[in-house]
């Protein structure tokens, strides 16, 4: 089987390049410009898109992240309609990756078999689940691969060799490589750490490898790609779309180009990147 | 649900920290070779003679055990029922049982070489007894309380910073004990080689529901040794109240296979079933929060609801993963008090017996008061009275005050 993940890659990969993935949180700071968001992404140049699924104790993320998802919530984003967004996202876009980025919780409520359902069904290409660890692969990721949906795994700082096998298993699309132990939009990551990290996660797999946690810049981003298949986005677009938003923290007229400035200057930087050879 | 009962109530949990459906391992790869380690090196302690030998030191000398099983007269004669014992885990040092559980940890992350420790605390008292420890070993302590807990329990706050703790008031989510926990992951997840997260109940992922109700299980082994010393046979019904759910777990699991002794653990009704309260097995349903699965208060999306009880060390939407699986089992029964059912019994023992409870034993209290007069004069029911009512004085005081 084969993914829009799979084909996107395939294509970065005929043209020498790493690919820019973007992620924003779903139903931010509302359904309708959260929408108009996600479809400004590709047009600016994000080659994959991470949709977080909104939850109200994300424990991997960051204050930035944290208060995306509450204001989501706030105004009554639900798994249910951040499926309904990728399926008006899908109208008009049926190339771009999209994959779909949270914890569990919501998703074993909505039901594992309806949600791979209505998730395949919608066009959503992948998850990251981020409290599913391979011990737990029974729960979603089995299923998942069974549906047709990658299941991308986060590999870690702490994922030492002995333990890589394990988290590669059952992952498919990509390796999404957390390049700092920390939560998201914390430190900085070292490229050169990255780099060495990517040549040994290399060494298990032949998936690409995206690096995201800590790539606020185009300059970052850019040296990133030089060391990985990817570079992930995230903290500093959301930051990007919450100072758009007016005192009661509603869309204005900038928010959508907020977003869509950031994503196509960080673009540019991935863009420029000279990859190692192979 | 048809469940299949078990040889023995004892024996869990499996090899990957699952109670039945409940427990598990739902954390963040970063975490996970962390809590694998923690799996082996308590392994190897449990194996290892002078570790026991080491921490029954600790617990005689430092926190005072054995705590007294104490029989409370005038609140029998007052509800004219069972005989009432009380588990004086009120007595130990620290004030509280949860001094039992971070001693065990503390001991652990000493063998694993930690020089830092993390803690979640609710109404403190785990918090207290973390920082207790961290000074009594010269480690470095952190603590994290959400912001409205600090506000209403503030003696707490003051003598974990007396102890050289340093308390971080957590003002994201609904800045309570969940949020808490969410942010001592976060600290865990970016502090990796150096922390030891000592987790103050009998939740989050395996191994941790496992080992804090070990380290707990004093407390029951203790009870059955000294009732057959003063009754000379076994209780016939224990009752503790139940947040996470450790003091519950430590009093009941030694006598979980003792088929005669009945069980109750009493969570938190808040103002009311029906409205806010922090009973996650009264009010909701199975659910994947803090690496384990088990009950959760949600709501139909999934999302984790606020939880509300007068007692902070109660205010969790959730319940240690074992305690789900003892409720579906039907091996425990799970009942709920309100916060005015705790205020009349936090009253009503300081009263009669001249002991201050905690808020969080007064809704053990509250239920002793409604099952004991239903029992014969014979009838032997033991309490655990997890905590002493101290840090609990000011804002039962303003409470009462307000109602005057």
């Amino acid at each position: 089987m084969t993914t829009r993940i799979d084909t996107r890659f395939a294509e970065l990969k005929s043209q020498g390049r790493a690919a820019f993935v973007t992620y924003v949180m779903a139903g931010d700071p509302d359904p309708a410009t959260s929408l108009e968001i996600v479809k400004a992404l590709p047009k600016s140049g994000a080659d994959v898109i991470e949709l977080g699924i909104p939850f109200t104790d994300p424990m991997a993320d960051g204050p930035s992240i944290q208060a995306a998802g509450l204001r989501a919530l706030k105004i009554g984003m639900t798994l249910k309609r951040t499926l309904e967004l990728v399926r008006d996202f899908r109208k008009d876009d049926n190339v771009t990756p999209l994959v779909l980025m949270g914890y569990y919780n919501p998703i074993y409520i909505y039901g594992v078999d309806k949600f791979l359902a209505d998730a395949k069904t919608a066009g959503v290409d992948g998850l990251i689940i981020v409290d599913l660890p391979p011990e737990e692969d029974d729960e979603l990721c089995i299923p998942a691969l069974k549906a047709g949906l990658n299941f991308i795994r986060l590999a870690t700082p702490t994922t030492d060799d002995k333990r890589l096998p394990a988290v590669l298993a059952n992952t498919s699309g990509f390796v999404y490589y957390v390049s700092i132990a920390g939560i998201t939009g914390a430190a900085a990551a070292d490229a050169n750490a990255v780099g060495e990290a990517v040549a040994r996660i290399k060494r298990h797999t032949r998936l690409p490898i995206c690096v995201g946690f800590g790539i606020r810049t185009p300059e970052a981003a850019r040296a990133i790609a030089e060391k990985a298949d990817g570079s992930v986005v995230g903290t500093a677009l959301v930051d990007a779309l919450k100072n758009s938003l007016d005192a009661e923290g509603r869309a204005t007229a900038k928010t959508v180009n907020a977003v869509a400035e950031l994503t196509a200057a960080l673009a540019q930087g991935v863009k420029g990147a000279q990859q190692a050879a192979e | 649900m048809n469940i299949a009962k078990p040889n023995s109530y004892r024996s869990g949990p499996d090899e990957r920290g699952h109670f039945g459906i409940f427990g598990g391992r739902f954390v963040a790869e970063t975490l996970m070779p962390l809590i694998l380690d923690l799996e082996k090196a308590y392994t190897a302690a449990k194996a290892d003679p002078a570790f026991q030998a080491e921490m029954n030191g600790y617990l005689k000398n430092y926190v005072g055990r054995p705590s007294p099983l104490y029989f409370a007269e005038r609140l029998t004669e007052h509800l004219r029922g069972a005989k009432i014992y009380l588990k004086r885990e009120e007595l130990n040092h620290t004030g509280s049982h949860k001094v039992n559980n971070v001693l065990g940890q503390i001991m652990l992350a000493r063998r694993m070489g930690k020089k830092r420790i993390i803690a979640e605390t609710g109404a403190g008292q785990h918090g207290v007894a973390t920082a207790t420890l961290c000074a009594r070993f010269g480690l470095e302590c952190v603590v994290y309380m959400g912001a409205v807990d600090v506000e209403r329990q503030q003696p707490n706050v003051i003598r974990m910073e007396m102890l050289g703790a340093k308390v971080m008031p957590v003002q994201s989510g609904t800045r309570t004990l969940k949020d808490a926990m969410n942010e001592a992951l976060r600290d865990w997840v970016t502090n990796v080689h150096n922390t030891f997260y000592c987790i103050g109940t009998v939740a989050g992922p395996h191994p941790y529901p496992t080992l804090v109700r070990d380290f707990q299980s004093v407390i029951g082994d203790e009870t059955k040794a000294q009732m057959q010393e003063i009754e000379g046979r076994l209780p016939d019904s224990l009752v503790a109240c139940i947040g996470g759910g450790s003091n519950a777990m430590g009093l009941f699991h030694p006598f979980l296979d003792d088929s005669s002794v009945e069980i109750f653990g009493v969570e938190a009704a808040g103002h009311g079933l029906t409205q806010l309260h922090a009973a996650s097995i009264a009010g909701g349903r199975p659910g994947v929060l803090h690496g384990n699965r088990t009950y959760l208060l949600m709501d139909a999306d999934g999302q984790i609801q606020d939880a509300h009880s007068i007692s902070a060390g109660l205010d969790y939407p959730g319940i240690g993963p074992e305690h789900s699986w003892l409720h579906e089992v039907g091996r425990v029964n799970y009942l709920s008090a309100t916060d005015d059912e705790a205020l009349a019994a936090f009253q009503l023992l300081s009263k009669l017996e001249g002991i201050i409870p905690a808020l969080e034993p007064a809704h053990a209290i509250a239920k002793v008061m409604e099952l004991a007069p239903k029992r014969p004069r014979d009838h032997l029911m033991v309490v655990n009275l997890s905590g002493r009512g101290d840090k609990d004085v000011p804002q039962v005081g303003d409470i009462l005050r307000g109602k005057k």
